[in-house]
C-alpha cells in the first residue's frame, strides 16, 4: 500500500523543513503544495527531494487540500495522510491514524486532539468545542476535533470528497462530506505540540469569526 | 424646486451620461444599460415627482411616500449585494480552480 502525506504550506520556512525530515521515515512519499508561500518554503522544499505542487497565488487550506487530494491519487496514493506544517502534529502518530484504513475499518480517520487528556489552551479548547458544536448542528457530523490537520483517508475515501471551500472552513466541509456520503470515519487520538510559533498560525478570534461565516455561507451553496 | 431635487437631478444626469458611455465604449452590455437605466430613471421620476411615491406608501402601507422610497431602496441594496457575494464567491472558486490546473500540469511549478 502506497502511503503518500500531504502538507500544505502558505509562509513555513521555519517548520517545514523539519516536519519533511520527520515524516519520511513513516511514508511512502511526501508531497508539498506551497500556497504562493512568499517566503522560502519552496526552496526548503525542493531541497528536500520530494514532489512539490505550487499554487502561483494563495488560495487557502481549501484550496491546497484539494490540489493534494488530487495530486495524491494522481501519484497512485492508496492512503492520503494530511498534517500541518506548522509542526504541531507528531509523524510518529501516523501508524496508529492509518491502522484503521489499513484493518479496512474505517474510509477516513481524524487525529482529534481531544481524546486525550493533554492540556490545550483555554482559548483553543473553547474555540473547539464551538465549531465542533456548529459542524454538529448545521451538518450533524459529530466529532471530538471539527478543525484537526491531521487525517487519513483510503483512496475511496478521498475520491468520495467534494471539497468546494477556499479556506479554513474546509475542515467543517470534510465532516460534512463524510457524513453525506456516508463514509467509514474513526476518531483516533493524537497529540498536538504547542509552541508559540504553532499558536501563532492557527486560527484566532478574527480569522475564527470569518470561518464561521464561510461555514454558514456554505449552507447557501449546497 | 428644492435643492435636494436640484442635487439629485444633477447626479443623475452624469450617471446616466455615464452608463450610456460604458455602454459606447462595451463596458457594459444591453442588459446592463437597461438595467441601470431602469434603476437611474425611477431615481429620477421619484424625485421629480415625489407624489408618485404616495401612491405605493398606500399599496404597502407606509406612512410616507418618501419612507417607502427609503424601504424599497434598502430592500434592494441588500439584495444587489447577495448578488455580489454570490458572484464572487463564484469567482474564487473559478480562480482556485485555474491555479490548481495550473498546478498540477505545469512542469515548471513541480519538481
Amino acid at each position: 500500500m502506497k502511503t503518500v502525506a500531504i502538507i500544505p504550506a502558505f509562509n513555513e520556512e521555519k517548520t517545514l523543513g523539519g516536519v519533511i525530515s520527520d515524516l519520511k521515515k513513516y511514508v511512502n512519499q511526501i508531497i508539498v503544495i506551497d500556497d504562493g508561500s512568499t517566503d522560502k518554503t519552496n526552496q526548503i522544499a525542493r531541497s528536500k527531494n520530494i514532489k512539490i505542487y505550487r499554487h502561483l497565488i494563495n488560495r487557502g487550506l481549501g484550496g491546497v487540500l484539494k490540489t493534494g487530494i488530487e495530486a495524491a491519487l494522481q501519484n497512485g496514493a492508496d492512503i492520503i495522510i494530511t498534517i500541518d506544517a506548522d509542526g504541531q502534529h507528531d509523524p510518529s502518530e501516523i501508524p496508529k491514524l492509518i491502522k484503521p484504513i489499513i484493518e479496512q475499518k474505517a474510509d477516513a480517520v481524524i487525529g482529534s486532539r481531544f481524546l486525550t487528556r493533554q492540556p490545550m489552551p483555554l482559548f483553543r479548547r473553547v474555540g473547539n468545542i464551538f465549531f465542533n458544536f456548529v459542524t454538529f448542528f448545521l451538518f450533524g457530523a459529530k466529532t471530538t476535533d471539527s478543525q484537526s490537520g491531521m487525517r487519513a483517508f483510503s483512496k475511496k475515501g478521498a475520491q468520495s470528497l467534494e471539497i468546494h471551500s477556499n479556506g479554513m472552513e474546509v475542515s467543517s466541509e470534510i465532516l460534512k462530506e463524510i457524513k453525506i456520503k456516508k463514509i467509514r470515519m474513526k476518531e483516533v487520538p493524537i497529540k498536538s505540540i504547542y509552541t508559540d510559533y504553532s499558536l501563532s498560525k492557527g486560527q484566532g478570534l478574527l480569522p475564527g469569526i470569518k470561518t464561521l461565516i464561510k461555514i454558514l455561507w456554505s449552507l447557501f451553496n449546497f | 424646486m428644492v435643492f435636494i431635487q436640484f442635487l439629485i437631478i444633477a447626479l443623475s444626469a452624469f450617471v446616466i451620461s455615464r452608463i450610456i458611455l460604458s455602454f459606447r465604449r462595451n463596458k457594459i452590455g444591453l442588459k446592463g444599460l437597461l438595467f441601470w437605466l431602469l434603476i437611474w430613471s425611477t431615481i429620477l421620476t421619484v424625485v421629480l415627482l415625489p407624489k408618485t411615491t404616495g401612491l405605493l406608501a398606500k399599496i404597502l402601507g407606509v406612512g410616507r411616500g418618501s419612507d417607502a422610497a427609503v424601504y424599497l431602496s434598502l430592500v434592494l441594496i441588500f439584495y444587489f449585494i447577495f448578488r455580489i457575494f454570490v458572484r464572487l464567491e463564484k469567482i474564487e472558486s473559478d480562480i482556485t480552480a485555474i491555479v490548481r490546473g495550473i498546478a498540477l500540469k505545469d512542469k515548471d511549478n513541480r519538481k
